[in-house]
């Protein structure tokens, strides 16, 4: 199949699974069993990663500021301006992308072959609403959640790497991540991270339910979700910088 | 009654079924068979609406299904229970919110009910104590017997079943032949079988219609079929050695 092909099945996918839901209060339901699965389940690899990167990103910058010119309180000042611009929106979807599209294509790749999608179908349910509108509407409802998770635990990581190294005080780190703060910024962030959030679950869902073979063929349907989900984000996040911030 | 006129699909270049004409009545088990790659699937899944067909009309009770919209489709469809090859079970869910499961879409019940409902047709099917279970832990004919439960949730009209006895054990499979044959004459439901296993036609066959290389190629109930000229029959149902000594 063909790029256009491709585009054309995955819109059609995408009319169904917007439909008219069948009965709300199961949609609901499900929804926050989403919430959970995808979203609340991912706080652990968010925390740990944004943990570590604002530790990694404040030991970096420090040693790149190494002159008497620049004033301490600028590591903490680029440690918040990289976490909040890019990491903590872009690189933890991108994350997310590699756990949570995996899953999403595995778990709908497995339905499909089998055949429990076609139970849904004889059933006179709509499948591809009932099992992709909930992980959308979830992981699009949680992920602003996460990303703030993330700058928190990254510029928190900043300054303890930074005070535990002895690169830069406490007061100066304080000072740097308060300094010209825009608060633009973290709306980018979240604007981006919906984005993001969007994409992955979409083009993961449109991997898994067009599955048709076996076991091999729903690992490769999860392989290629987690590739055109990433390429699909950058792509976007160039996009969107130069819409929002260009 | 469910009235075959005509069926032809094709999958590209690949002709499946060609001018398919069947009546399967209601009250009776009716069975399609074939060899592996005849077209028995495709047919069974065209009948429910999951393949669409290229030519003919597939009727349910006077009303032509293949002509319907998707509104009017999903209506007939709240009428059809199907068991398919595997079960088709939801895997991340327990037995009891399967069999649930289409009663909380398409009725108003109170919980107690639906528990009540779901109590009865598992106890119809033979199964105690797997309610908290998920379908994983169960064996592959206990599997079989609860996605009957599920089939059977709705008080269907028409039952579809899907090589119910692939995968089980001679002793298992004779379990739910029967399970599927009491339940269709207790319901007075047409019931459509897919299958290729010579036990389930001399024991539950009420009519057969065989297909070979995707064209029907005969028609009749159990007992005709070890009389019948048609050579392709009589070299399908004369494969196994044991039905060959039987061959009149």
């Amino acid at each position: 199949m063909n790029f256009f092909s491709h585009m054309g099945r995955y819109s059609c996918l995408l009319k169904k699974v917007f439909s008219k839901p069948e009965k709300f209060s199961i949609y609901y339901r499900r929804t926050i069993k989403e919430i959970d699965n995808l979203g609340i389940n991912s706080i652990g690899i968010v925390a740990i990663i944004s943990l570590f990167m604002g530790a990694v990103i404040t030991i970096q910058t420090a040693y790149n500021t190494e002159n008497p010119f620049l004033p301490d309180y600028l590591i903490g000042l680029t440690a918040r301006d990289t976490l909040l611009l890019e990491f903590s929106s872009t690189i933890v979807c991108l994350i997310l992308a590699g756990k949570v599209g995996s899953n999403i294509a595995s778990e709908i790749g497995t339905m499909r072959v089998t055949e429990q999608i076609d139970a849904l179908e004889v059933m006179g349910v709509n499948s591809a609403s009932f099992l992709i509108l909930p992980k959308v509407i979830g992981f699009v409802f949680i992920i602003p959640f996460l990303v703030v998770i993330s700058m928190f635990i990254g510029i928190v990581g900043g300054m303890l790497a930074g005070s535990i190294s002895n690169t830069i005080s406490v007061h100066d780190y304080v000072y740097g991540i308060q300094y010209a703060f825009m608060p633009f910024y973290v709306i980018y962030a979240l604007i981006k991270s919906l984005f993001f959030a969007f994409i992955i679950t979409t083009v993961s869902s449109y991997s898994g339910y067009f599955v048709s073979g076996g076991a091999l063929e729903v690992g490769k349907a999860s392989t290629r979700a987690v590739v055109n989900s990433s390429v699909l984000i950058l792509l976007f996040d160039l996009l969107l910088t130069q819409f929002l911030l260009g | 009654m469910i009235e075959l006129r005509n069926i032809s699909k094709a999958f590209a270049e690949k002709q499946v079924l060609k001018d398919v004409s069947a009546t399967f009545e209601q009250g009776k088990v009716n069975l399609i068979i074939g060899q592996s790659g005849s077209g028995k699937t495709v047919l069974l899944k065209s009948i429910v609406g999951l393949h669409d067909i290229d030519n003919g009309d597939i009727v349910y009770d006077n009303r032509i299904f293949s002509e319907m919209n998707f509104k009017a489709k999903k209506n007939i469809r709240k009428e059809i229970g199907m068991l398919f090859q595997g079960g088709a079970l939801f895997d991340s869910v327990t037995i009891e919110e399967n069999v649930m499961f289409p009663l909380d879409l398409f009725t108003n019940m109170q919980f107690d009910e639906k528990i009540e409902r779901v109590n009865f047709c598992l106890n119809r099917v033979n199964l105690e104590n797997v309610n908290k279970l998920f379908p994983s832990e169960l064996s592959g004919g206990m599997q079989k017997r609860a996605a009957i439960a599920r089939a059977i949730a709705l008080n269907p009209k028409y039952l579809f079943c899907d090589e119910p006895n692939s995968g089980l054990d001679p002793k298992t499979a004779i379990v739910i032949d029967d399970l599927i044959k009491e339940i269709t004459q207790e319901y007075n439901i047409t019931t459509i079988i897919n299958t290729h296993d010579m036990n389930s036609v001399i024991r539950i066959g009420d009519k057969i219609v065989f297909i070979f290389q995707g064209v029907k190629s005969w028609e009749g109930d159990r007992k005709e079929i070890f009389n019948t000229n048609n050579q392709e029959l009589n070299n399908f149902v004369f494969a196994n050695e044991f039905i060959k000594k039987m061959k009149p």
